[in-house]
Order: structure tokens, then sequence, then C-alpha cells
């Protein structure tokens, strides 16, 4: 009986791993289909709800639906962090993970295949999203360097939030605490410049929705999507998605090797 | 015995006040299967745990497949494979895709990836069921499933924690005739087990734990001459019950039962009992086995 102990180089194999493991990950996103399709639903639901039902209300200086797709596109990432948390915990938690551990691979790239899989899905249900939007008369103008710069900061975003959803799902007891820890994200943007302009809230809440981070990245979002430049927030919004994705990459690979 | 594959030394592990392990000493020769049998909480799994490198011991040493598993975790993962409590299988990918996931990841060739994953399908009565999703898979073939991927890279030691707890008889008769043909290859086998009959049907030899200590080894028929000889076994027609010693003979057997005629017993049923492992728990410990109803029940 012979024993097929890897050989060739570390850097070599750890490439072909990952590979693996994210076919893996797209194959499990394909077969749940809808998921993917809650996920655009509910922003879309929402959007639909806020242009329609309270829109008219609500007095943002232009046609509502321009203020608030921005701010729907980020709560699309936030509805898809949370199958991504669910994903991982019932990796952490089933017997999956000590197979994987007992393989002679570098095992975190389990986690990097969550977090290729959460991108493509995402790009899928902002593209969605977006394209409803149009739909309904979301009105932007803005230029090729524009879209490009917004699709960025999307992208960035989504990344931030999947690690944060990653790190959840690692040290969750479960996928229901998994998911119901993400929940939490989604109400982040509504103490924010996403639905409403924040000098109309009471001056505590103001307060927090100028410091909330959801704010700098909507306000940078709305203002590429329209046509009217990055403006003054990009460099915050910029910097709040680095620091955030930094700081649960971190906490991720902690608490994945305290799992151990 | 051969050279030892699996050599554990007076490993010790607790979760603050819990001892769990309490210095466990084990030798399994190569191509033999022990088993490690217990009730819950015995320190079974935890010793799996360390020996196949997923735990760190507080102290202690074990060697597998000569190397070492706290120095050497990456080698001795290379050796070894390691089925469960729970299948360690993709719900959402089919049986076949499970395969040429972790054949891939043990990084067979290939064209390997494929033969030895077809192979192992039809050895585990599951090629059919290969194009099927885990999901809609039965207990029994998620076990099988999970035992066929720690086979793909032919491991030289199978370790098998609990393979049939939570299946129903029928379902546990065919994964011990797979382990059977598992064995037959010549790998070396640990399982742990709460059932006393399946360390009997599949080990050559049983190594019984209690509280984190290995208070017996030897064969299954070795430990039951420990406890004693058979016994003749009588039931009354009052219910009462009553048993005989023997030491198993034509004779004896004859004698005791012209004992019963002559003393007038009323019998409705009679048999001669070997110990069962059972009853060798019972001398050991002073108490029976646990059942294991409660873990069968965590499966849901």
């Amino acid at each position: 009986m012979t024993t097929l102990t890897p050989a060739p180089p570390a850097l070599g194999w750890t490439t072909h791993d990952t590979t693996a493991l994210i076919g893996r990950c797209i194959r499990r996103s394909l077969r749940q289909l809808d998921t993917v399709l809650m996920a655009v639903m509910l922003p879309v639901i929402l959007l639909l709800l806020f242009v329609y039902v309270f829109g008219g209300a609500i007095q943002t200086g232009g046609d509502y639906v321009n203020w608030v797709v921005p701010g729907i596109v980020l709560l699309t990432a936030g509805y898809g962090s949370s199958t991504t948390a669910v994903d991982v915990a019932s990796d952490m938690t089933g017997g999956i993970i000590d197979r994987f551990r007992s393989l002679p691979i570098r095992s975190t790239g389990v986690l990097t295949g969550h977090v290729v899989a959460s991108m493509a899905r995402n790009a899928v249900s902002t593209a969605l999203v977006i394209g409803i939007a149009f739909l309904i008369g979301f009105d932007a103008s803005a230029t090729a360097w524009e879209w490009v710069a917004a699709i960025g900061l999307i992208g960035l975003f989504v990344l931030a939030l999947t690690w944060v959803a990653v790190a959840i799902g690692v040290v969750a007891s479960g996928p229901e605490a998994a998911s119901g820890f993400t929940f939490a994200i989604l109400f982040l943007p509504y103490v924010s410049s996403a639905f409403v302009p924040p000098e109309s809230m009471p001056s505590v809440l103001e307060a927090i929705a100028t410091y909330n981070p959801i704010t700098p990245i909507t306000d940078t979002l709305r203002g590429l999507l329209l046509g009217a430049g990055a403006g003054d927030s990009a460099l915050a919004a910029v910097v709040w998605c680095l620091g955030i994705f930094v700081v649960a990459r971190l906490a991720a690979a902690v608490l994945f090797r305290r799992g151990q | 015995m051969t050279a030892p594959v699996v050599v554990a030394r007076g490993l010790r592990k607790s979760y603050g006040d819990l001892t769990v392990l309490d210095g466990v000493d084990l030798d399994v020769g190569k191509g033999e299967v022990l088993a490690l049998l217990g009730p819950n909480g015995a320190g079974k799994t935890t010793t799996v745990r360390i020996l196949s490198t997923l735990l760190r011991p507080d102290g202690g040493t074990a060697h597998v497949a000569g190397k070492d598993v706290v120095r050497q975790p990456a080698e001795v993962r290379a050796a070894i494979s390691l089925t469960g409590q729970f299948a360690a299988v993709d719900d959402l990918l089919t049986g076949t895709e499970n395969l040429h996931l972790m054949a891939r990841l043990a990084h067979l060739g290939r064209a390997e990836v494929r033969t030895r994953s077809a192979e192992l399908l039809e050895l585990f009565d599951l090629t059919d069921a290969g194009k099927r999703v885990v999901k809609t898979y039965s207990g029994g073939m998620r076990r099988r499933l999970d035992l066929a991927v720690g086979l793909l890279s032919r491991p030289q030691v199978v370790f098998l924690d609990e393979p049939t707890t939570g299946l129903d008889p029928r379902s546990r008769n065919d994964l011990w005739d797979v382990i059977r043909s598992v064995v037959a290859e010549g790998t070396t086998v640990l399982l742990t087990t709460q059932y006393l009959e399946e360390a009997d049907q599949l080990a050559d030899r049983v190594a019984v734990i209690d509280h984190g200590r290995v208070i017996a080894d030897g064969t299954a028929r070795e430990l039951k001459r420990a406890v004693g000889s058979a016994h003749v076994e009588l039931r009354r027609k009052d219910g009462t019950e009553e048993r005989l010693l023997t030491d198993g003979s034509v004779a004896d057997v004859r004698r005791i039962l012209a004992d019963v005629e002559r003393r007038g017993i009323d019998v409705e049923h009679w048999e001669v009992r070997s110990p069962t492992l059972d009853d060798v728990f019972l001398t050991l410990t002073g108490r029976p086995a646990e059942s294991p109803v409660l873990v069968a029940s965590r499966e849901s």
C-alpha cells in the first residue's frame, strides 16, 4: 500500500487547492440560487417601497429614486453577506472542517473559496438590483470613469463586508446564529445618508449618521453614479472599506486558527 | 505484534477542571484493527482527535506511521484518514463531486482523481447515487460516502470515530461489510465504538477505555475469558431467573439440566450464554456500559 505524500512546491499546491475550493463554493452557490434570488428580492422590495410609498414624502432636492439607489446597492451586499456567514458557519460546525484540516492543504483556503463565491454572487445580485433600478427610472449620468470608480468602490465594500461575514461565520455557534449576527448589519444603513438626508434627523441620530461608515460610502457612490464626481467623502469611504477589510480579514484568520 | 503503526504513551488532556484523558497508552500493529470501546465521555473521540492531529495533547506523546503528531502534523495527515461521528461531506455536491474535490485536495494526479473515485463508488455501492446531491442521501449512504472520501489517498491508518452511531441496524451491517473489505486490503484501523457487538464483530483487539484511561486491552475472546466462564440461564414460568456457572462442555450442561429437572423447576426458557462484552464492562468498571441512545439523537 502506497502513501501519496505531497512533494511539489507549496505555492503550486496552494493555487491548485484554492482553485478546487473556489470551484466547490461556486457549485454550492449554483445549487442554492434561491438564496441569491432572496438577496436580490429583499433589496428590490425595499427599493420599490421607498421609491413609491415613502419617497414622495422625503425631501432630497431631486428625484428620490436617484437618492436611494446607492443605499439599496449597499443593502444588497448586506443581504448577500448573510449567505456567506451561514455557509461558513455550516462548514465550521459540521464535520467537514475537520476533513479539510486533516488534508495536506493550507486550510484557510476554505475561507478563500467562500470569499470568491461571495464576490461572484454579489456581482450578480448587484447587477440585477441596478438593472431593476434603471427600469423604475434611476437616472445615472455617470461617465465611464465614474462607473469604473463606482464599481470599484462597490467591490471594495462587498469584499470588506464578505470578510466580516466570514469572521462571523467562523465564530458563530451555528448557521442560525451566523444569520442572526448579519441581520444586525442590515440596520446600519437606516441611520446613515442611505435613505434620508442626515440633516433631517434629530441631532443625536444625525451625529451617529455622520460618523456611520455607510454615510461616506453612500455619498461617494451617489456622487459617482449621478455624475457629480466622487466628492469630499471619497477618501473616508475608501479608508473605511480598507480598514474594515483588514480588521475583518485578520480577525477571521485568527479565529479560524484558534478553532483548531 | 508487528511494529506498531500507532503508538500513544501517557496522553493527557483536560478542559479546565475536567480531565478527559488521564494517561492513555495504545499500540496498534500494522494491518491490525483495534476497537477503542467505552461509554460516552470516556475519552474515545478526544484520543482519536489527538492521534489525527486535530487536537494537541496536554501531555504524553503519540506517533502515527512513525511521525510525531505534535511535531510533524503534516506528515501524519498525509498518512491517515479520519471518519468522524458527523459525516464530513458537502451536502450540496453530488457524491462524485465530493470525491473529486477531496481527491484533488489530497493531491492525487488528474487521472487518478477519476479512477480512484469511480473505484470507491463501486466498492461502497454508490455508483448510481454518485450523480445525486448528497442532501438526498440516507444516513447510511452519507456514512459510506464519508468513509470512501477518507480512503481516497490510500491511507496507512484509518481512524473511524463511532462509524455506525445513529444508523439503523441494516445500514450498520452494510457499513460493517464495507469496513471489513477495507481491513482486507491490509489497512490499519483504529475504530471507536460504544457498541459492544461492533467491537466484537470488527476488531482483532479491543481496548476498553473509561474515564480517560485504558482499563483493559486484549482480544475480545481474552476479555471474555477474563470475566469468567459461560453460564446456563434459566427463566421460570413465574418470571424469576437463575444463572448457573458451567464450563460449557456437553457433559457439564447435561449435568446441570438433569439437576434442574430433579429439582422440579418449571422452566419456560433456557440457554447457554457466553459472556458478552457487556459483561466485560460490568466486571471491569462495576457498572454497565451506558446506553448510546442519547448520542444517536444528536445526529438530527
